[in-house]
């Protein structure tokens, strides 16, 4: 029952919400965050059945829904989908609570809230579904609401990055469609659990490389895995905060957790043979995603080309085929989404208040002038760069652990050498963020008109995140002792 | 011999009734005095949708009549007893297609009728006789039947397209309808005419045994050229390449709602020939028909979508849409081009997946021809600069129009179009044509970007108008034949089972 809540909420919350008047502009932000936090508070409820050691999904539903395809409506809930859901939840709240403050023309918060539900819908139900169509469903269930948002509330070439991203998306959802009845052609079942459980069996070595390559170039362009990159930094630039922090936040993590969940333990001769172009994809992702760091001028820009090389240490985990690989993708997902969430959050504060994200119009100084933001912000950076004590040290630390050490079968020479240049990129991440606290943190205040700090609803939405980015770095086993026994059971069909 | 001879009326009552109406409005007209001129079109609407009815009523079982006993083809080839007309659930479904776009084309007509002055009467009499066609050609189960069916479903619309006869491009319509029809019925005809003399057979069962079991005719490079002589007729009706170029012209010279009538009865008539003929009397040819079907579904959906990304109006638009999705709808059937595909499970999963798909577009696009009629009614001209910001004048119709181009495109909220979507992916990767499915993949990237691009321009800030139009005539019947498309195509996103369960039944042998 709490599946189908975690869902109806959001979706009748949605109806309701665009069919309201527009006049009623403050009761729309605040139904919105009702019905954001209602679905919150619903999906901490998914945790109820839990317990330590289980493997499988301690929640399900499974119904009929189109026969004739095969199609079952099946939801459930494990270690690995657990985090990303709540992530989503939280993440969708914060969102709502934001925009009480903070609402980009053309306004009609009720429009907006409602394709922010509608997002939420397919976000939660990607993570939930254990039908491959229905995944794909779910999968496709976003990418009229980001469409809609980037180009409606986003900046002045809105259109033009809407387009980019919902063409791109689109491309790779149809090529995980090819992939997912690939696989559905030759098994003669959608259910996910069932294929896991077959490891492969009964699915030609050839058939299972094609149909690899097909989810994993679907998946690579939502994560984005370089080269199919291109569309998230347009899209980041011209969305509004709220967007943003929802593409970076859950939206980036579809594809991952598409890779996990459906690629690695369905198709894994495949995985076996492709896993090293992942990697050295993935490692060009971290360096190309820190060397276009050093040319961005503008803030929103710039973290976009670092998410771009924070999902590349994802990208590397999951290609080592190992628990200690698979584990550090799934906590850098999550800390990724904190982390990245927040620190969009931050630079729409920014935005709002200076009108520019463009770092030398924003000028030195900002810790002094509005000093609350400016330690957020500072945190928030010093997080991203990954400082052990932070949510974003386990995941890249254990990526480059996990390429040290890569599955039996696969080339362990040219692992390490990727290894290592993925530390390099680590590095040089510091690097680029030091260099944003420099410009525009430290110095001293310089004149100008008095600007208001951290604002209540802001500080509503924002503190929670910071929090989490801390608590996640000293206790990352709330992640990972939830993920262990799901990953385990995924990577039987490697060991 | 006499139980051979009788007629089973109960499978021919729709078609039957449709006739009935089309005479009942004829004659009507003439007693009508001109101020109620409309009250003819409504009378069609009770004609068809009771059709509807009547053909639900009759069920899917299995009904033949027109029947010839069992007897022996030239070459000692057996075939035991043949039926010239078939009502199944391959039947039942297209009956309640023709039926359902038919009633919502009639209810578009309602307006245009008093306004553009259109004989009503006639209209209503030749829309009718359309149907007529188009539901003998749902039951027929042989080539003369067929080709017959044919006709009578298109002459109706020569005149159809020229009726607004003050405009010069509603003639050119006609004109154009009319060559490229005359010239692809011919050439059907002499393929039917081949048929016959090769194998001494009409009905498709029989044509079916005689080619499978002569090798004769596999050696003579005659019987090849007469199978595709055959689907040429059909080809044209669906718009497909190379037989689609009069689409375009004669979508926008004639009145919306004939257009709307050509997009979707007509092209859903030309699909169920081509599954008849292809499925049944041709199937043991499909090496020959699989691989022409695959080349028209690649050419288009690729010329349709890269030609409609350049058009400035939305008829236009939706008219090399429509030549785009008869490419999706046949590319299950270009399965057969491959060996794996030419198995009983992958063709029987490409024909339920081509009625599937069928049945889901005639939803979706009617919608869509709907929503142009309602703005057809201020802005005649239909340019795409016509819509911008339609959500400020008409906002519920605005959501329609994108929910239907979303649909069109395949991409949720439009979840009718995106299991249609699945459907056909589905056909094609169980058949093996692995190629084919990412053809369409790429495909359907170019299709949603002018959808999108239509359908976010419906939001935005509308173009300065320098004169405003007075306020469009109130029409219930256009705001119900929204409703009614958008509820059918809402509730078949969240129910598909209902069309693909009876597509699934469907099956030709």
């Amino acid at each position: 029952m709490t599946l189908l809540a975690v869902l109806l909420i959001p979706a009748v919350g949605a109806l309701v919400l665009a069919l309201l008047p527009v006049r009623l502009d403050r009761v729309a932000r605040l139904l919105g965050v009702a019905i954001t936090g209602a679905t919150f508070v619903v999906s901490l409820a998914l945790i109820a059945g839990r317990h330590s050691g289980a493997a499988g999904d301690w929640q399900s539903v499974n119904a009929r829904w189109v026969p004739a395809i095969g199609l079952r409506f099946h939801l459930g809930v494990d270690g690995i989908s657990l985090p990303l859901v709540l992530l989503t939840t939280l993440l969708s709240l914060l969102c709502a609570v934001y925009t009480l403050q903070s609402l980009p023309p053309p306004g009609r918060a009720g429009t907006m809230l409602a394709l922010v539900l509608l997002l939420e819908v397919g976000m939660v139900g990607t993570f939930l579904a254990r039908d491959l169509l229905l995944f794909f469903l779910f999968f496709e269930v976003v990418l009229a609401p980001m469409y809609f948002l980037i180009a409606v509330w986003g900046g002045a070439n809105a259109r033009h990055a809407a387009t980019k991203f919902v063409l791109y998306t689109l491309l790779g959802s149809v090529l995980l469609l090819v992939g997912l009845l690939t696989v559905y052609a030759s098994a003669g079942t959608l259910d996910m659990a069932a294929l896991a459980h077959r490891r492969g069996a009964g699915i030609a070595h050839s058939t299972q490389v094609l149909a690899f390559l097909a989810l994993f170039l679907g998946l690579a362009v939502k994560s984005p895995l370089w080269p199919l990159h291109s569309w998230l930094p347009d899209a980041h630039t011209e969305a509004p905060t709220v967007g943003s922090v929802l593409l970076a936040g859950v939206l980036l993590k579809m594809g991952t957790y598409g890779l996990v969940r459906v690629a690695l333990p369905i198709v894994p001769a495949g995985a076996k043979q492709l896993a090293p172009a992942l990697a050295v994809l993935a490692v060009a992702g971290i360096i190309v995603g820190a060397l276009c760091c050093f040319a961005q001028t503008d803030l929103k820009r710039l973290i976009a080309y670092s998410s771009v090389g924070h999902m590349g240490f994802v990208l590397l985990g999951l290609s080592t085929l190992t628990a200690v690989g698979v584990q550090a993708a799934l906590i850098g997902n999550i800390a990724h989404g904190v982390i990245t969430g927040l620190l969009f959050f931050l630079v729409g504060g920014l935005k709002d208040r200076f009108h520019t994200g463009v770092m030398a119009d924003l000028g030195a100084g900002i810790g002094a002038r509005l000093p609350a933001l400016g330690g957020l912000l500072t945190l928030t950076a010093i997080a991203s760069l990954g400082l052990p004590g932070l949510a974003g040290f386990w995941g890249e630390a254990f990526a480059v652990a996990g390429a040290y050490r890569p599955a039996a079968g696969l080339p362990r020479t040219p692992y390490l050498v990727l290894a290592a240049i993925a530390a390099v990129g680590a590095a040089l991440a510091a690097v680029y963020f030091l260099r944003v606290l420099r410009v525009v943190v430290a110095g001293p205040a310089p004149d100008g008109p008095l600007l208001p700090d951290v604002r209540p609803a802001e500080r509503l939405a924002w503190v929670p995140l910071a929090v989490l980015a801390v608590v996640l770095g000293v206790f990352p086993a709330l992640v990972l002792e939830c993920t262990r026994p799901a990953v385990d059971l995924i990577l039987r069909a490697y060991s | 011999m006499s139980q051979l001879q009788r007629i089973d009326y109960a499978a021919l009552s729709p078609l039957l009734v449709v006739a009935g109406a089309a005479l009942t409005v004829l004659v009507a007209d003439l007693f009508l005095p001109l101020a109620r001129r409309p009250f003819a079109v409504w009378l069609a609407l009770a004609g068809t949708v009771t059709a509807l009815v009547v053909g639900l009523s009759v069920g899917g079982t299995q009904r033949r009549t027109f029947c010839t006993p069992a007897a022996t083809l030239p070459h000692g080839v057996h075939v035991g007893v043949s039926c010239s007309f078939v009502f199944d659930h391959f039947t039942l479904l297209l009956t309640v297609i023709f039926c359902s776009a038919a009633a919502v084309c009639l209810l578009l007509s309602v307006l245009p009728v008093t306004t553009d002055r259109l004989p009503a009467g006639e209209y209503a009499f030749l829309v009718l006789s359309s149907l007529v066609g188009m539901l003998a050609l749902a039951g027929a189960r042989d080539l003369i039947t067929l080709v017959i069916a044919l006709e009578v479903l298109t002459l109706p619309i020569y005149v159809l397209a020229g009726l607004r006869r003050a405009d010069p491009r509603s003639a050119e319509a006609a004109v154009k309808f009319f060559l490229i029809s005359v010239l692809s019925g011919a050439v059907t005809l002499f393929g039917v005419s081949l048929v016959y003399g090769l194998t001494g057979a009409v009905h498709l069962d029989r044509v079916a045994a005689a080619l499978g079991q002569r090798d004769d005719l596999r050696h003579l490079p005659l019987t090849a050229a007469a199978v595709l002589l055959v689907l040429v007729g059909f080809a044209f009706k669906v718009s497909a390449v190379p037989f689609h170029w009069w689409a375009p012209d004669t979508y926008q010279g004639a009145p919306v709602p004939v257009a709307a009538f050509l997009s979707t009865a007509s092209k859903a008539a030309g699909v169920a020939g081509i599954l008849l003929v292809v499925l049944i009397g041709f199937r043991p040819y499909a090496d020959v028909w699989g691989p022409v079907l695959a080349v028209l579904a690649v050419l288009s959906m690729t010329l349709g979508n890269l030609v409609a990304l350049r058009q400035r109006h939305l008829v236009r638009l939706l008219a090399w849409s429509s030549v785009a999705q008869a490419g999706y709808i046949l590319l299950p059937l270009g399965v057969a081009a491959t060996a794996h595909g030419r198995s009983d499970h992958a063709l029987r999963t490409a024909g339920a997946a081509t009625l599937a798909y069928l049945a889901l577009y005639v939803a979706m696009n009617v919608g869509a021809f709907a929503c142009v009629a309602w703005v057809t009614r201020r802005t005649p001209r239909n340019a795409l600069e016509d819509y911008r910001g339609l959500v400020r004048r008409s906002p519920l119709v605005a959501v329609a129009l994108a929910f239907f181009l979303l649909c069109l495109a395949g991409l949720p909220p439009g979840l009718a179009g995106l299991f249609a979507k699945v459907v056909v992916f589905r056909a094609a990767l169980i058949g093996g044509a692995g190629m084919l499915a990412v053809i369409m993949a790429i495909n359907t990237v170019i299709g949603l970007y002018y959808y999108l691009r239509v359908a976010a321009s419906l939001f935005v800030a509308p173009a300065e108008d320098a004169a405003p139009r007075p306020n469009p005539p109130r029409s219930v019947a256009l705001t119900a034949a929204i409703t009614v498309s958008f509820a059918v195509t809402v509730l078949l996103g969240f129910a598909p089972q209902v069309v693909l369960g009876i597509g699934n039944l469907a099956r030709l042998p």
